[in-house]
């Protein structure tokens, strides 16, 4: 079968998913209705819907913040309740941007944003410089390390653009990252309501010579770190056909969490331990040699091993630990405080078990991000250290390493809620993280 | 058949997005028990099916279609659903809107309109059968309801959508726990834009219903729209017949569903027309859609899909 020809108006073109994160005024609705009004992916009858709002409140230039304007709650009490993801594009790159409310619940929010983000926005407001929650915002996006960091200084108009104003920010915040361990920072003086060095670069700051924001958000590298990890599949589960067509085909159904997997690759299933050899690898368009993180395929072993759902294929010289305790970070999502003793269910890649939290070992200071005392609860929006056990053993990575398999949820046994979001801590076994 | 390294088209953002659908779709049929798959006979849901068809290739789509049907269909629609349904021996289940109203569960609305009367077979019919999972095919930039749905959304046992009871979804695990009578509704093209649900039909070859490509059809206009003669509410007195060449954006209720005039005919005509269109296709083509600035949300919060 032949590699589908590209269509004369089909541009390859990659993903990148981002996050922002501001607090309330800072201009976090206007910035992103600018990316999204200048790179034209706002329709006409929305533009005009706007343009009627804007009237309505007595005002006269297009008010860009209700552009991305959400719920009829929303609107009524002029909050924002909860994350909305965007879409834009540019001739090189689509983005899918969840954009996070900066206040009540606003831990929750940044969380569930960050946690699929390759890219933070940070907002701040040139007149006020970095504030407390720039600093939250900063903390939760290295906590869930996310790896490229862009620092916005906003409503530069407001302070004629000065550069020795953006300069001071930029240093404070980059004191700051370096501090929680975020290397990959850039900086951008921007007006959000007038547009510059958003899209188009400004007239207004020709002392700064850095990308505008979108040429920022087109050239950082994507999908690179989920590459270069240790390869894991984890097995969603058994396609059986049994079809005259096919009657003894048996494949593993999943998607690459991280790493590239090759035919004729020697693999372990974990935690059952079986071992095999990689015959295939097959899609619906035809088997291929070679699949890498994030893409769905259906991989064919030599050998019948017990490796259903619930089981991770690796390599098994970089093998992920098999584990009954898990000691992680928890950041604590639900109104019912968490206590130690607590059942809950453990949701890890494709395999749910029973387990105890046994021990709250600290709080995170998300100033800091080091741990306090243990505490005896942890409350809504905290994140904090738990032991856990676990009733059936899991294969795990730790947070630090795989972002993509070091990430679990905490779910309530009897009304299914999430309860939290857990990052497995480092190994135990080893010094360095 | 010689494998390759590794496919062109696999790992951009379309492939990505492919990706993302195949393993959600995969991790419903895991962990639920009796999925189904909301199938309008729609592009979304023809990409849709075609994305679920993908994901368990060479095995056989392991859940059933369900079809909720305002009666007032385009009848290329319902040929194209037959087909499609008997050329890849699916199971389809049909809920027709005419049957409740037939018998008095649902009575018909004054404007005539069908679209917003669906809601009720659905989830009669999704309690008779105890489906827990439905899939559909919404987007998220269709709508800034829709913006702030999840992935795997909770409905209790109304049907309901309540924005502030959303569980949180982190990195792509999706939390699908639900007591009896709830049940969930998922949505594996959330991150798709109208542009990657045609370029995507173009690169596979996903069959779709006549009516999206460019067609001379007798139409009136009737709100800025160009709706078709039929047997619902149409034309009415001073409302003018013409002869035009149109195509369809949407396919819903035909007697609200309105055409947009159009030459392209083919694929890469209508992919052309998409990325140079001003207007988004709600805005330009579903009365429904136009009666308030919250009338997706309402619906939502009532069981609609
Ligand atoms: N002068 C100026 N005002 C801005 C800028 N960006 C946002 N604003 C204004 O700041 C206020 C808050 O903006 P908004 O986007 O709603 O903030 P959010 O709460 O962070 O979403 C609004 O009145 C905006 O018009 C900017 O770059 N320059």
């Amino acid at each position: 079968m032949a590699a589908p020809m590209p269509r004369p108006c089909e541009q390859v073109s990659r993903l990148l998913r981002l996050t922002t994160a501001g607090s309330v005024d800072d201009g976090k609705s206007t910035l992103v209705g600018r990316l999204l009004h200048d790179t034209q992916s706002i329709l006409a009858d929305q533009l005009a819907a706007v343009d009627r709002a804007t009237r309505a409140r007595g005002g006269v230039e297009l008010d860009l913040a209700l552009l991305t304007d959400g719920l009829r709650a929303e609107r009524e009490q002029g909050i924002t309740i909860d994350v909305a993801y965007r879409y834009f594009a540019t001739p090189t790159r689509k983005f899918v941007l969840a954009d996070c409310p900066g206040h009540v619940q606003y831990t929750r929010n940044t969380v569930t944003g960050a946690s699929t983000a390759e890219l933070a926005v940070v907002l701040v407001d040139a007149r006020n410089g970095l504030v407390e929650q720039t600093r939250r915002h900063l903390a939760v996006a290295a906590f869930l390390r996310v790896p490229h960091l862009v620092l916005a200084v906003n409503k530069m108009d407001l302070v004629d653009f000065d550069e020795p104003t953006f300069r001071r920010i930029e240093s404070e915040f980059a004191v700051v990252a370096r501090s929680l361990g975020v290397r990959d920072v850039v900086s951008v003086p921007v007006s959000a309501l007038h547009g510059d060095n958003v899209a188009a670069r400004s007239g207004r700051s020709t002392w700064y010579r850095g990308p505008t924001l979108l040429e920022h958000l087109e050239a950082v590298p994507t999908g690179r770190e989920a590459v270069a990890e240790p390869m894991r599949f984890p097995v969603q589960l058994v396609l059986r056909p049994r079809t005259p067509e096919y009657p003894d085909y048996r494949g593993l159904a999943g998607r690459i969490a991280s790493g590239v997997l090759e035919v004729g690759d020697d693999v372990i299933a974990l935690p059952s331990g079986g071992r095999s050899t990689v015959t295939g690898i097959d899609t619906p368009d035809g088997p291929v040699l070679r699949a890498t993180a994030g893409q769905s395929v259906t991989v064919l072993l030599a050998d019948e091993i017990d490796a259903g759902r619930g089981e991770v294929l690796a390599h098994p010289a970089q093998a992920p630990r098999v584990v009954t305790e898990l000691n992680a970070d928890l950041c604590w999502l639900a109104d019912r405080p968490l206590r130690a003793g607590a059942r809950v269910l453990v949701k890890h890649g494709t395999r749910t078990v029973r387990a105890i939290v046994t021990e709250l070992t600290g709080r995170l200071d998300l100033h800091t991000l080091l741990h306090t005392e243990p505490p005896t609860a942890l409350e809504l929006n905290e994140i904090g250290g738990a032991r856990i056990r676990l009733a059936e053993p899991l294969a795990v990575d730790s947070y630090a390493t795989d972002r993509h398999t070091g990430g679990f949820l905490v779910i309530d046994a009897t009304d299914g809620n999430t309860l939290a979001a857990g990052l497995v801590g480092p190994d135990p076994a080893r010094n360095t993280a | 058949m010689t494998a390759i390294l590794t496919r062109g088209t696999s790992t951009d953002h379309l492939g990505a997005l492919e990706s993302e659908a195949v393993h959600i779709v995969r991790e419903v049929v895991a962990e639920f028990d009796r999925p189904v798959l909301l199938f309008s006979g729609g592009k979304d849901s023809a990409v849709l099916l075609h994305v679920a068809l993908r994901a368990f290739h060479p095995a056989p789509l392991p859940f059933p279609l369900l079809h909720v049907d305002t009666g007032h269909n385009f009848p290329e629609v319902i040929a194209y659903r037959d087909r499609l349904v008997a050329e890849l021996g699916l199971r389809l289940y049909v809920a027709a809107v005419q049957e409740w109203i037939g018998d008095g569960r649902l009575t018909e609305r004054p404007d005539g309109t069908r679209n917003p009367l669906q809601t009720v077979p659905l989830l009669d019919t999704i309690t008779e059968h105890r489906f827990d999972a439905v899939f559909g095919g919404a987007r998220r930039d269709e709508d800034r309801a829709r913006a702030k749905e999840r992935i795997v959304s909770l409905r209790d046992a109304f049907g309901g959508w309540d924005p502030r009871r959303q569980r949180p979804e982190l990195w792509s695990l999706y939390n699908g726990r639900h007591t009896a009578g709830e049940h969930v509704r998922v949505f594996p093209l959330s991150n798709w834009t109208e542009l990657d649900v045609w370029h995507y039909i173009a690169r596979r070859d996903v069959p779709i219903p006549g009516i999206y490509y460019a067609h001379e059809r007798e139409v009136f206009a009737r709100d800025g729209m160009w709706l078709t003669a039929g047997e619902w509410g149409g034309p009415r007195r001073g409302e003018r017949l013409l002869t035009k060449s149109v195509r369809y954006r949407t396919v819903g209720d035909a007697s609200c569903t309105g055409a947009v005039e159009s030459t392209a005919a083919t694929i890469d005509e209508v992919l052309a027309e998409v990325a140079a269109s001003r207007i988004t296709e709600r805005g330009a083509t579903r009365a429904d859609d136009r009666l308030s600035e919250a009338a997706m949300e309402d619906r939502k919060r009532e069981g609609y899909f």
